[in-house]
């Protein structure tokens, strides 16, 4: 089980936490003009990596904030935190 | 006792301490700080058990948690009755009762045993090849099969013992308290770590602990003086946690283990009252280090199985720590020096060894020369080919070994033993190591995997890191700790040691024999039965992963997980196979390291701890007029409340009809209820309801329905406007923490410009919905200073208020399309409100009702609910609800989805109503719908989300999903069900009041 750094709170359980799938997939701000492809590319396409994944995370138990992680799903290593709206960490 | 097996010996032992115990039905005496296992010895009993498939009689062959044949059951008969138990690990206590498994109708006598002369035709695979076909008669074999599978009896009724679980936060954790892990504990202690050191066993000190030998001495002391004062310091220092009698099962990522503390289970079961039996430990460490120590190796020959056939180091250990003489007339079979170290501490006793018989031409120890000085006879580079002996072993044979280790040659020459000692070196005990991601590496000089790649702040030291020498464990102990602890000085200045042994070794993983592998029976995982030969035949068959032959096969995969024969079984398969040892990998070692109890995995969440439940400001009122409750989400909510005998079904019609014709009455306090709050709320509610929110007056309610981004309904509910900047969103009950959350979601991470705060409010009111024609006569009197009036209060609006000077909320909504109130307060004062409505309602026979009645009433009016109707694959317009679904907003969650070329494809399932030809026939929700039952395969249209029948419209009705449903109004359909077909009419879901004539009724 993960020892989570919430950038909010501080070091806590993995169970505190719900995971919140791929990090960094913005919304379309016009939805409507975007074809079936450009929508169902948005709404259903997401990667699955061996390695460095970038993640969003909740604080579901906790502060309730949502925020992003860096993990290497091939060892769950967590490489870095960092906060919604903030640039992911350079490696 | 006059018992020739026993020497008084050890100071583990106290005879001064009889204790009388039962295994299967008979009386036996052993002594406090026995195992059930030393105990039984010491009676001369080695038969405890019959193995898995071939019902062969089997007998104690460890001393620890790796034992894979003395599984026994536990306090048979009772509620504390406990499968699987290693006879190794139990400690006898006074009035113990244990039995035999796996065997009928005794261990002595087995039918089952026929199994064993039927082996030649139940090769590996067996049950996979023959019970296959025909395919329809499994149901039939399954049956037999289950009957003589399974080890143990399962309890019957529930578990009287209490057990827990407790967090544990350390800075290092020492696993395992042998010497290394003594000398780790010491050290990151006096260091100022905050340390935990746990052991499985009832003492400290491992192995090393009755290392009494004159050949292996630390700092000149012999081993287990030295160990003793060790113990006997860190037992004093305030900075260390010592935990015996528990377990580590699982280590997992980030140093979290989770260990079993066992509390009560060596007391006599009157002292164990209100105790906690077993405790479960989450323990999370900073730094682990790991000194699980090692695993002695059989060796593999053919019948290596008979009882009296123990590894040797079990001998040692018997004779060492219990007292217990395993055999009178013994002999060791080895590939190494240990063995010999057995054979010293029998010699001192007195105890007969027949003979010693080495895989070994050269043996160049001190040990062994003492050895050979007591005139034992040591057959050097001979084996062990067969043994004889149903019950117990007898005799042996052995034959002289080929250079090349391949054949045996020469003549055969049978010895007489009752006892056999076998010992083919080390496994390091990597489990926990593997199990936290740790890499391992195969040494080719020993042939042992042992840690390389360490997945986080942890450590292996000694013999589970694959030292095994007494000096090459303590120098490389001291040496790691420092590094690992980042200290200059470990707590010992200079240790001397001496040993007797040399770490010379002749592995041979299939020991040859002058038989064909086809005529021999070598196993190689005791407790499954698997052998030699089944392992080559799963080779032969093409299965090369060592995961399809461990399936295949069943090698490792009994309670004991192949602790012993793990690795001869990778050895067969790379030699057979002609391909390096490593190459294949190891199979998987998964938690639990030993098996856990149910209870100590639940703790105290059983009964109603099991799962946490809500209950409602009115839940006593509910309780104490008779309710039956039933569970939405987490709370409880009243199901319906029957009257005099009613059942279920009696007591709906009757709250169904009452709430139409006069008044009904429902605790709706469960409802989610969100407080929205900010100048962009009205933004908000637009973007996450499919409907328009910026022209909602204030004083104001609105139904919404919430979709996923892909156009899926999601939740539903009434949404009121309490001021400018101010609303509250109710959701349903089960849906509430989620809509909670995905609302969060999006405003911290697609819309943070938006200037709104939500709090979640559903604990803080009560919410009581008074509906019927009279309603509005009982909820003014419970309000009197309200204005009731159509025109002032119109369907759909709220009112501030106070009963008896505490503030409310009234809200003229309905779920049952009858003119109805809802009155919202404070939690506390919900049930007085309550009883206020009733006392006001008394007149009007008013008529509490649950969700069921809920359930009913609204269905009459074809309102939908969400998780019932919906399951996440209809649309707002496969609901026929497109006038909810605004066409004037550029966007809200899912628009897009909604012309999709799949969701405007017409051959979606939608919403219909259902009515049955036979008015009396109710359809069982759930029950498909077909339009041709001649059609092969049947085409399935849709099936029934919702069915009862209605007292108020005197006939069945249903909801249901069908294909293109929207456009077969009026056309027949069948719902086929087992014994008969069910002829039903499509037909407009909403049955009763389709102009809203009831709910704007004026009163």
């Amino acid at each position: 089980m993960f020892l989570i750094n919430c950038p909010f709170c501080g070091e806590r359980e993995q169970s505190e936490f719900k995971a919140g799938g791929e990090a960094h997939i913005v919304r379309p701000k016009q939805p409507t003009e975007l074809s079936d492809d450009e929508w169902a590319e948005y709404l259903f396409m997401r990667k699955n990596i061996k390695g460095i994944q970038f993640e969003r995370w909740n604080h579901v138990h906790g502060c309730r904030k949502w925020f992003n992680m860096v993990r290497d799903t091939s060892n769950d290593q967590i490489k870095a935190v960092y906060k919604m709206g903030e640039k992911p960490p350079v490696k | 006792m006059t018992n020739n097996l026993r020497f008084k010996t050890s100071k583990f032992i106290d005879e001064t301490y009889r204790v009388s115990f039962k295994f299967n039905n008979k009386t036996y005496f052993g002594f406090k700080g026995d195992t059930l296992a030393s105990a039984l010895l010491a009676n001369g009993i080695h038969l405890v058990g019959r193995s898995f498939k071939y019902h062969r009689p089997r007998g104690i062959m460890t001393s620890g948690s790796e034992e894979p044949n003395a599984i026994i059951q536990l306090h048979d008969n009772s509620s504390r009755t406990e499968p699987n138990v290693r006879a190794t690990e139990v400690e006898i206590y006074e009035g113990l009762v244990a039995s035999s498994q796996n065997c009928w109708p005794s261990v002595n006598f087995d039918i089952g045993g026929i199994n064993n002369l039927l082996s030649p035709i139940l090769p590996a695979g067996f049950y996979y090849k023959t019970f296959m076909w025909p395919a329809s008669f499994w149901e039939k074999y399954e049956y037999f099969i289950r009957k003589s599978a399974g080890l143990g009896k399962s309890p019957k009724v529930a578990d009287p013992d209490i057990y827990e679980h407790k967090y544990i936060h350390c800075d290092v954790l020492v696993i395992g308290a042998g010497i290394s892990g003594i000398m780790a504990a010491k050290t990151a202690a006096k260091n100022g770590f905050k340390t935990l050191l746990v052991d499985e066993k009832s003492y400290l000190g491992g192995s090393s602990i009755y290392d009494n030998s004159e050949y292996s001495k630390v700092n000149n002391q012999i081993t287990s003086s030295w160990l003793e004062k060790e113990i006997n310091e860190i037992s004093k220092l305030e900075n260390l946690e010592i935990k015996t009698r528990t377990s580590v099962a699982a280590f997992h990522g980030y140093n979290f283990l989770l260990a079993r503390e066992n509390l009560t289970d060596h007391l006599p079961i009157n002292q164990r009252e209100n105790k906690v039996r077993q405790r479960l430990l989450k323990i999370r460490a900073k730094k682990v280090i790991t000194a699980t120590g090692s695993i002695e190796r059989p060796l593999i020959f053919d019948n290596n199985d008979r009882p009296g056939i123990l590894l040797s180091s079990a001998i040692k250990r018997y004779i060492d720590l219990y007292g217990v003489a395993c055999g009178e007339n013994n002999i060791l079979f080895t590939n190494n020096d240990t063995a010999y170290e057995t054979a010293m501490s029998l010699i001192q006793r007195g105890i007969k060894i027949n003979a010693i018989i080495d895989n070994r031409e050269q043996i160049d120890s001190k040990i062994s020369y003492e050895v050979e000085k007591n005139n034992i006879k040591i057959y050097k580079g001979y084996t062990v080919i067969d043994t004889y002996g149903y019950r117990r072993i007898n005799k042996i044979s052995i034959m002289k070994l080929s250079k090349d280790g391949q054949k045996v040659i020469g003549d055969k020459t049978k010895l007489n033993c009752d006892c056999l000692g076998v010992s083919g070196g080390w496994t390091p005990a990597v489990h926990l190591f593997t199990q936290s991601g740790g890499k391992l590496k195969f040494r080719e000089e020993d042939q042992v995997f042992i840690p390389n790649v360490y997945p986080s702040d942890q450590i292996s030291i000694g013999s589970c890191n694959g030292d095994f020498g007494l000096e090459e464990i303590i120098k490389n102990t001291l040496s790691s700790i420092k590094k690992f602890l980042d200290i200059d000085n470990s707590e010992y200045k200079t240790v001397e040691t001496i040993s007797g042994l040399n770490q010379s070794k002749r592995n041979i993983w299939l020991l040859p024999s002058d038989k064909s592998i086809g005529k021999t029976k070598s196993f190689v995982d005791y407790q499954n039965d698997a052998t030699a030969k089944d392992i080559k035949l799963a080779l032969r068959e093409g299965f090369r992963s060592i995961e399809h032959v461990k399936r295949y096969t069943t090698t490792g995969m009994g309670t004991d997980q192949g602790k012993l024969g793990n690795m001869h079984a990778l050895g067969i398969i790379s030699e057979t196979a002609g391909t390096k040892m490593g190459e294949h990998g190891t199979t998987t070692f998964r938690p639990p390291y030993t098996p856990l109890t149910f209870g100590t995995i639940v703790g105290r969440n059983v009964g109603e701890f099991f799962d946490i439940f809500r209950r409602t400001p009115i839940h006593d009122w509910h309780v104490a007029n008779n309710a039956k409750f039933e569970n939405v989400g987490q709370w409880k909510r009243a199901w319906y409340y029957p009257k005099d005998n009613e059942n279920m079904h009696q007591a709906v019609q009757r709250e169904s009809k009452a709430a139409r014709d006069s008044a009904g009455i429902l605790d709706a306090s469960t409802l989610g209820k969100i407080d929205i709050q900010g100048t962009d709320a009205s933004e908000f509610l637009n973007r996450v309801y499919t409907n328009a929110w910026s022209k909602l007056a204030v004083g104001k309610c609105r139904y919404g329905l919430m979709l996923n981004e892909d156009g899926m309904v999601y939740d539903d509910g009434v949404t009121t406007r309490l001021s400018e900047n101010h609303y509250i969103m109710t959701t349903t009950t089960g849906g509430a923490a989620n809509v909670l959350g995905k609302l969060e979601d999006y405003l911290q991470t697609e819309w943070p410009e938006l200037d709104v705060y939500l709090s979640s409010v559903t604990d803080h009111y009560a919410t009581i919905s008074v509906c019927g024609p009279n309603s509005k006569k009982i909820v003014s009197k419970v309000i009197p200073d309200l204005d009731f009036s159509d025109e002032k209060f119109t369907h759909m609006s709220f009112k501030n208020a106070k009963i008896d000077n505490i503030k409310c909320r009234v809200m003229r909504i309905s779920f049952t399309g009858e003119h109805s109130y809802e009155i919202n307060i404070q939690a506390n004062f919900g049930k007085s409100v309550w009883e206020k409505c009733m006392e006001a309602g008394k007149d009007f026979n008013i008529t509490p009702y649950g969700t069921e009645t809920m359930h009913l009433l609204r269905a009459e009016k074809g309102f939908i609910i969400v998780g019932q109707d919906t399951d996440a694959t209809l649309t707002p317009i496969d609901l026929q609800m497109d006038w909810i679904v605004s066409k004037k907003k550029y966007d809200f969650i899912g628009k897009r989805s909604l012309y999709r070329s799949d969701t405007i494809r017409e051959d979606r399932k939608q919403l219909v109503g259902l009515l049955t030809e036979n008015p009396e026939e109710v359809l069982e929700e759930g029950a498909q719908i077909v339009a041709d039952i001649k059609k092969s395969p049947i085409e399935m249209l849709g099936h029934v989300t919702s069915s009862y029948y209605s007292p108020n419209l005197k006939k069945s009705i249903a909801l249901g999903v069908v294909k293109g449903g929207k456009n077969m109004l009026g056309q027949k359909l069948i719902i086929p069900m087992e014994n008969k077909n069910i002829n039903v009419t499509v037909a407009d879901p909403v049955f009763l009041d389709k102009e809203g004539e009831r709910l704007n009724a004026k009163l």
